[in-house]
């Protein structure tokens, strides 16, 4: 069977009519040759990270440069501790499924085993049931491994609705009722960052912020001491983990920078002597 | 100016509830709160039914319950086992039972979303980067190519991890922050603007759909 398409205006307005397209044949295809450039960049990826996750279990370590706000989440801790005061995490608006929340979910880790090992107060509110099943979970596990399950509270992580503002309205309200000394603020945000940032800077919590939504980027480098920026907030993740096969994926994600670095500019080179063939392979429409 | 009140009472509703939460901008009050705990109590609730209707409901309880056995949806058993389990957290002695279903979210949206960012994200962004440096006659194009590729380059040495930012390398990592402050700084008044109008709409409510003081 043959099909042929036409957009029509509604209400009806034949000047707005498009023509009608060719006549089109539908087929089963098992492989779609138009992302064939998708599937070979794909895969150089996969064999870097495979070959530097695999050198990494070997027992090959790198040196990788210090990251500012990395080594002022534990500062933030210890602040909050000094004080006498909770350390309030806020896991960003995005559900389970998001990359951001899986990394917020490691840095998370890391934060409640200080916070435990130090008797610090940690609240976690999440606005998704599988961003609260996976919080508690690690939560719970990071009391277990500095021996103080017995001071994890069910409390300590809190599912308060889905609704992105009702979410918000909720965590301000904590933040001026708790008055926590360190806001983390870690994780996919969006139209609240600035409402979540400026509320924390309003009570005076030192603040340490990252995501990879550029768009919310420059609210927190704003209203925050501290930004993860972008890639940055991934990397934070692997480093503090310092699990050997986060710090390899962090290292061929370094290669496959430099590939991109030398693919660019040769392109660009020659583009501009007219040759478009390497531009044209990474075309994907 | 005369005042034309709504008879709406969801209007008026609606208005008292926005100025409760206005009230936040003096400071933490009774009526905030109140209008705190009802926003999010009605949303989770509404999210609660929300899910059960628009997927629970037609994607696994229906067809479990009319069409099983005639439709063959015999692979519905495993998300509603994998449902059931994620349950098993309330009972301490099989709460390990809930990891299984997380695990498989977790390792399945990961891999469901990895073409979705190759394409989108990655090798449609170096397409869109590999532009000709020098255009003949066209001054602007050529500063704006220009302006693109080195901006990204230094953009990405930025992100860089494996080495220290120092020498060479750090300069083009510090030039690369700029880039990124510049459109930071783009960014922020464009989004500014976008609350202000968002803002606007409230005050036109208020002044409009509530009290009518804009009708003349």
């Amino acid at each position: 069977m043959t099909y042929e398409y036409q957009l029509v205006a509604s209400p009806a307005d034949a000047a707005l009519d498009s023509d009608v397209s060719r006549p089109a044949r539908a087929a089963a295809n098992f492989f779609d040759w138009s992302k064939l450039n998708v599937l070979i960049v794909t895969g150089i990826f996969f064999a870097l990270l495979f070959g530097y996750i695999r050198l990494a279990e070997r027992g090959a370590r790198w040196v990788f440069r210090k990251i500012p706000g990395l080594d002022a989440i534990e500062e933030a801790v210890g602040r909050a501790t000094e004080m006498g005061k909770g350390v309030l995490y806020v896991p960003g608006v995005q559900d389970i499924d998001d990359i951001q929340t899986i990394a917020s979910m490691i840095l998370l880790g890391r934060v409640a085993r200080v916070a435990a090992k130090y008797e610090t107060a940690l609240n976690v509110p999440t606005n998704s049931p599988g961003v609260y099943t996976v919080a508690e979970e690690v939560v719970k596990s990071a009391y277990s491994d500095v021996g103080r399950r017995d001071a994890y509270r069910s409390d300590q992580v809190r599912y308060v609705t889905s609704e992105q503002f009702a979410y918000v309205a909720a965590v301000n309200g904590m933040m001026l009722r708790e008055r926590p000394a360190a806001n983390l603020l870690l994780g996919a945000f969006f139209a609240e960052s600035l409402l979540l940032a400026e509320t924390g800077h309003a009570v005076g919590a030192i603040q340490i912020a990252g995501t990879a939504n550029v768009h919310q980027m420059p609210f927190f480098v704003v209203a925050c001491d501290y930004t993860l920026i972008g890639e940055e907030y991934f990397a934070a993740s692997a480093l503090l983990s310092n699990d050997p096969r986060l710090l390899g994926s962090l290292k061929a994600s370094d290669m496959v920078k430099v590939l991109m670095i030398i693919v660019i500019v040769l392109g660009c080179l020659l583009a501009t002597f007219g040759h478009t063939w390497l531009g044209d392979f990474f075309a994907t429409q | 100016m005369s005042f034309h009140p709504s008879h709406d009472i969801g209007v008026w509703i609606a208005a008292l509830l926005t100025l409760g939460i206005f009230s936040f901008l003096y400071k933490d009050n009774p009526v905030y709160k109140f209008c705190e705990h009802l926003f999010v109590g009605v949303s989770a609730g509404y999210y609660v039914v929300l899910t059960m209707m628009s997927s629970v409901y037609p994607n696994l309880i229906h067809p479990l319950f009319t069409s099983f056995a005639s439709d063959r949806h015999y692979l519905l058993i495993i998300p509603l086992v994998l449902g059931i389990m994620l349950f098993s957290r309330f009972f301490p002695r099989g709460d390990w039972l809930s990891r299984w279903p997380i695990a498989f979210v977790l390792g399945v949206y990961p891999a469901l979303r990895i073409t979705g960012f190759g394409q989108g994200d990655f090798v449609e962004q170096i397409h869109g980067t590999i532009l000709p440096l020098w255009v003949p006659g066209h001054l602007g194009t050529t500063i704006g190519n220009l302006l693109l590729v080195v901006g990204l380059l230094c953009t990405l040495i930025f992100f860089f991890f494996s080495k220290e930012h120092k020498g060479a390398m750090g300069g083009t990592a510090r030039l690369g922050i700029y880039f990124l402050m510049v459109s930071f700084g783009a960014s922020y008044g464009y989004t500014v603007m976008a609350r202000v109008s968002l803002l606007i709409g409230r005050v036109m409510f208020l002044l409009d759909d509530w009290l009518g003081a804009l009708r003349f």
